[in-house]
């Protein structure tokens, strides 16, 4: 009997807790790598909350869903909520379209209930209990930067009505996203930044990022098609680019360790739900690049009118962690430049050769550029008209280009000479070679009249070093007895012979 | 002493890094005065591009450098900048250590002069330092090898030819024949600093008390095991560098490439315009001329100096730095830096201020003469090609002169100061 008393005691709880309402946490994180070796990175975190705020007795007991919030719905009697604090400008040509789009700075804009008599005064004080919670400046939204738009913003939730009385719309441009934002932001989630994919959220890569967003949705939605139960929903989600050269270093591959600089080792205990989705429809049978470590599952869906396919990694199964026990997902480019064929020449035997293989985007514009040194050659090396330079051959483009009209692969048939010279492999595209003009480049050159003179210059120059040390090495030093003048010589020699005294 | 040296140490690196952060790093970089085939930055770059496209470096004619250095820089080009000036520290402070001992050497010589002073004249004892005043020249040679601007250039343009210059500064500072191992790797390098081989072992035995006589026993053993090590050393490195890339491949592109001179990209040498202007006929006597013309005077000089090693260390230097086949200011920087050990020689030099100032207008002349032959096409290769025939010609006339203050010197030592002739009168030195 005693037995069942903490069994009686653990089911009644049980039922008072549901009575509260179920409480759901979902959290996943998207990857998506972009064409321009950048990567997009997507967490949401949503919490599901069967309960009602707007009921008498107010909400005590929390589970989930954070208090501030919840207490922050019931007092001001918020319909919908959403904030927006973001960093950099969302480049739509180089990344395409965002699952979630933010404007630069922060965003605010609320439904009311239709019991709120002061609307105004309410998004007075709501804005100022908001700033608190995010420790940003949202206080400076006032009457001057407020609008009430009629058409667009409408409740993204349940609608019941939509009188654009009860809508508030602010925006601060100039506000900048910083950790002091990301952290109130983080404590809002059920496990912190403990476990699961908030792990991964630490500042210093976060904010070394092109792009950088963080939300919060909260809105009532139907659990059922009749709409017969309504909860509410709290979405936080954090939207990240990371740029190839900053945060790449160039190199296409990435990790979620090059990323955030951590790896996962569990999902939140708390969640229903923890998956990562790696964006791999461009990417069908692993041509551009591959995904390790491999997984098994793959799901499709449905995203801004397109179908993609993408990698799931279910981090509820302990499988996903492997023998290390922790999730270090690689994404790593397959060499896109394809094949390189580089000959160094070799002066006077034979000539530099590059050859590439090249996959060029549509609607680009690509370089090559070869940095080059002009050499002296000898003076017999040099054609009659030196003056006016060498020539470097044209380079030459090889490619198969898409045929918009099918092409007849049967060579039998009988065709114009004009058309049948390449030989046509297959329907849809057809071979074409283009020429570059050539260069013209100006050597320096030597004299060429001076080969006599050269010669004997400098074999002067050495000379006088081998003159100079050669004295300084057989010769040594005396002192100089002056030698007797020529003429006093004779003069000496006939006064020997006359017998008389020599002159000195 | 360490407090100044340190002070110099200090104002050398930032003075080099200033320029390092500057946009005349690029433009130093490509001086041909400054860098050469050999020992430029880019064609190091170009080598490891190579490698990793895994392309043999030495398969073009872009890239001559040994294949230590590479893969020395395979794992530091990141620290490029840190490692010359890395180099150029450890050069200064080789440098200053080196002429202190020899500084003591000499103070100990001068004690034993002093010691037989009656056997001398009396006047010579003003040619003779004091230890007072010679406190100050391992300072100074450390001064004149860090602020040298052609070092500073040379630095900045991030040449091997700082790192050629460090192991051929530690080889006379070594007490010790396993120190034979740094100029095997100067050697290794370069193939002229082979001729330091004779005053390094002079060097040794000097500091050994062994004596330099052909006909006794230890010189010859010493000379082997000198020999021994020496050789040793090279065949290591050689093999190694065989293991390294697993091919011979390096010796004709790094060798054969100083040797044959294939390449004429003009500098501040001899050979370029030389071999650009020679007959093809008599190309090959020509090449061996001039080469051999740089190891020939290993022998004479160090008969001549065999008492005096250091000096005959710089002589040599200045004859590599001078007749080698692709020099550049960085080498000249390194006799340069020991012109200080020599002061007390001032009072014999002869043609010390024209030197000085062709030394100098040459400096200047030589990137403005560049400048008109190749971007303004308004002067000729002649202009260029005159200006380093002078440069040339007062190098070895700096040299040269030293050489006759030196051996002047130690004939006034033995003679006397203050020479007379029969008659009493003042009496001219000269050379028969």
């Amino acid at each position: 009997i005693l037995i069942y008393i903490p069994i009686f005691v653990f089911v009644l709880l049980r039922k008072l807790i549901k009575e509260e309402g179920e409480n759901d946490f979902q959290e996943e994180l998207v990857i998506r790598p972009l064409h321009s070796g950048d990567i997009y990175a997507s967490f949401q975190f949503r919490t599901l909350w069967e309960t009602d705020f707007m009921r008498e007795n107010k909400v005590s007991h929390y589970r989930l869903f954070p208090k501030s919030l919840g207490q922050v719905i019931s007092k001001f009697s918020v319909r919908e909520l959403h904030i927006s604090f973001t960093q950099g400008y969302w480049r739509t040509m180089q990344w395409g379209q965002p699952f979630l789009p933010s404007p630069p700075g922060a965003e605010l804009w609320v439904w009311f209930q239709d019991s709120v008599t002061d609307v105004d005064a309410a998004w007075k004080e709501l804005t100022n209990v908001l700033s608190g919670i995010f420790c940003a400046s949202l206080n400076f939204i006032d009457s001057t930067n407020t609008v009430q738009p009629s058409a667009s913003f409408k409740p993204l939730g349940i609608v019941n009505e939509t009188d654009h009385r009860f809508l508030r719309y602010a925006t601060l441009p100039r506000e900048i996203v910083c950790t002091e934002n990301l952290t109130p932001w983080k404590k809002l989630l059920p496990c912190g930044s403990k476990a699961g994919l908030a792990v991964l959220l630490k500042s210093e890569k976060l904010f070394h990022s092109s792009f950088f967003s963080q939300t919060v949705h909260i809105r009532p939605v139907c659990q059922d098609r009749e709409c017969k139960t309504t909860s509410w929903e709290l979405r936080q989600t954090l939207n990240v680019v990371f740029d190839l050269h900053t945060s790449g270093q160039g190199k296409r591959e990435w990790s979620l360790f090059k990323m955030f600089s951590r790896t996962l080792t569990e999902a939140c205990p708390l969640a229903s739900s923890s998956k990562i989705y790696i964006d791999v429809t461009d990417n069908p049978q692993e041509e551009y690049f591959e995904l390790s470590p491999a997984t098994p599952l793959l799901s499709q869906a449905v995203v801004l009118g397109d179908r993609r396919t993408f990698s799931v990694y279910d981090l509820t199964q302990q499988v996903t962690f492997g023998t290390v026990r922790s999730l270090n997902l690689l994404i790593r480019w397959k060499s896109t430049e394809g094949y390189i064929h580089y000959q160094p020449s070799k002066d006077r035997m034979r000539p530099h050769l590059l050859e590439m293989l090249v996959q060029l985007p549509p609607h680009s514009v690509t370089e090559v550029t070869v940095q080059f040194e002009r050499a002296l050659l000898k003076w017999t090396e040099y054609t009659p008209d030196p003056n006016h330079g060498f020539y470097v051959g044209s380079s030459v483009i090889s490619a198969l280009v898409p045929s918009s009209v099918a092409m007849d692969t049967n060579i039998t048939q009988e065709q114009p000479l004009f058309s049948s010279f390449f030989p046509c492999k297959e329907e849809s595209s057809y071979f074409v070679r283009v020429y570059t003009e050539p260069l013209l480049v100006n050597l320096p050159t030597p004299d060429f009249s001076m080969p006599y003179n050269v010669i004997c210059l400098t074999c002067t120059v050495v000379a006088v070093g081998y003159g100079s040390l050669y004295n300084l090495l057989t010769r040594s030093f005396q002192i100089e007895e002056p030698n007797p003048r020529l003429a006093k010589k004779i003069a000496n020699f006939i006064r020997r012979i006359r017998g008389v005294p020599l002159l000195s | 002493m360490a407090a100044p040296l340190t002070l110099l140490l200090v104002v050398a690196v930032t003075i080099r890094a200033a320029l390092y952060r500057s946009s005349l790093a690029e433009v130093i970089a490509e001086r041909v005065e400054v860098v050469s085939p050999i020992t430029a930055w880019k064609r190091v770059i170009e080598g490891l591009a190579l490698l990793d496209l895994g392309v043999s470096p030495y398969s073009g004619d872009v890239f001559h450098e040994t294949p230590l250095v590479i893969y020395l820089f395979h794992f530091l080009v990141d620290y490029a900048e840190i490692t010359f000036m890395l180099a150029d520290v450890i050069s200064a402070i080789a440098l200053y250590l080196a002429v202190k001992e020899y500084n003591k050497q000499v103070v100990r010589k001068k004690q034993k002069f002093a010691l037989e002073a009656d056997r001398y004249p009396q006047d010579c004892l003003e040619l003779i330092r004091s230890p007072k005043e010679m406190l100050y020249i391992p300072l100074k040679v450390a001064m004149f090898y860090l602020l040298n601007p052609f070092t500073i250039l040379s630095c900045v343009a991030k040449s091997t030819c700082g790192l050629n210059n460090a192991p051929q500064i530690i080889t006379p500072h070594c007490f010790k024949i396993s120190f034979a191992v740094f100029l095997c790797l100067a050697t290794y390098q370069s193939i002229y600093p082979l001729t330091l081989c004779a005053p390094a072992m002079l060097y040794l035995m000097q500091r050994q008390y062994i004596p330099v006589n052909y006909r006794r026993a230890s010189f010859w053993w010493f000379v082997v095991q000198y020999l021994f090590m020496y050789l040793g050393s090279l065949f290591v490195l050689i093999c190694l560098s065989f293991f390294l890339l697993g091919s011979w491949d390096y010796l004709p592109s790094v060798y054969g490439f100083i040797l044959s001179v294939p390449d004429l990209t003009p500098n501040i040498g001899l050979f370029w315009y030389f071999f650009a202007e020679m007959f093809e006929h008599f190309r090959l006597f020509f090449l061996c001329v001039f080469q051999i013309n740089v190891f020939f005077y290993t022998v004479p000089l160090s008969i001549k100096l065999k008492d005096h090693p250091v000096f005959l260390m710089f002589m040599q230097l200045a004859v590599i730095s001078i007749f080698k086949s692709y020099p550049t200011v960085g080498d000249i920087a390194l006799y340069m830096a020991l012109l200080p050990v020599w002061s007390h020689l001032h009072r014999f030099l002869r043609n010390i201020f024209l030197v000085s100032c062709v030394l100098l207008a040459c400096s200047v002349l030589f990137p403005v003469l560049w400048h008109l032959w190749i971007y303004a096409g308004s002067a000729n290769s002649n202009f260029y090609y005159a200006i380093t025939l002078l440069f040339n010609v007062a190098q070895i006339l700096l040299v040269s002169d030293y050489f006759y203050a030196f051996l002047r010197r130690e004939h006034h030592l033995i003679h006397g100061l203050y020479l007379k002739k029969k008659d009493g009168s003042e009496a001219t030195l000269v050379l028969k």
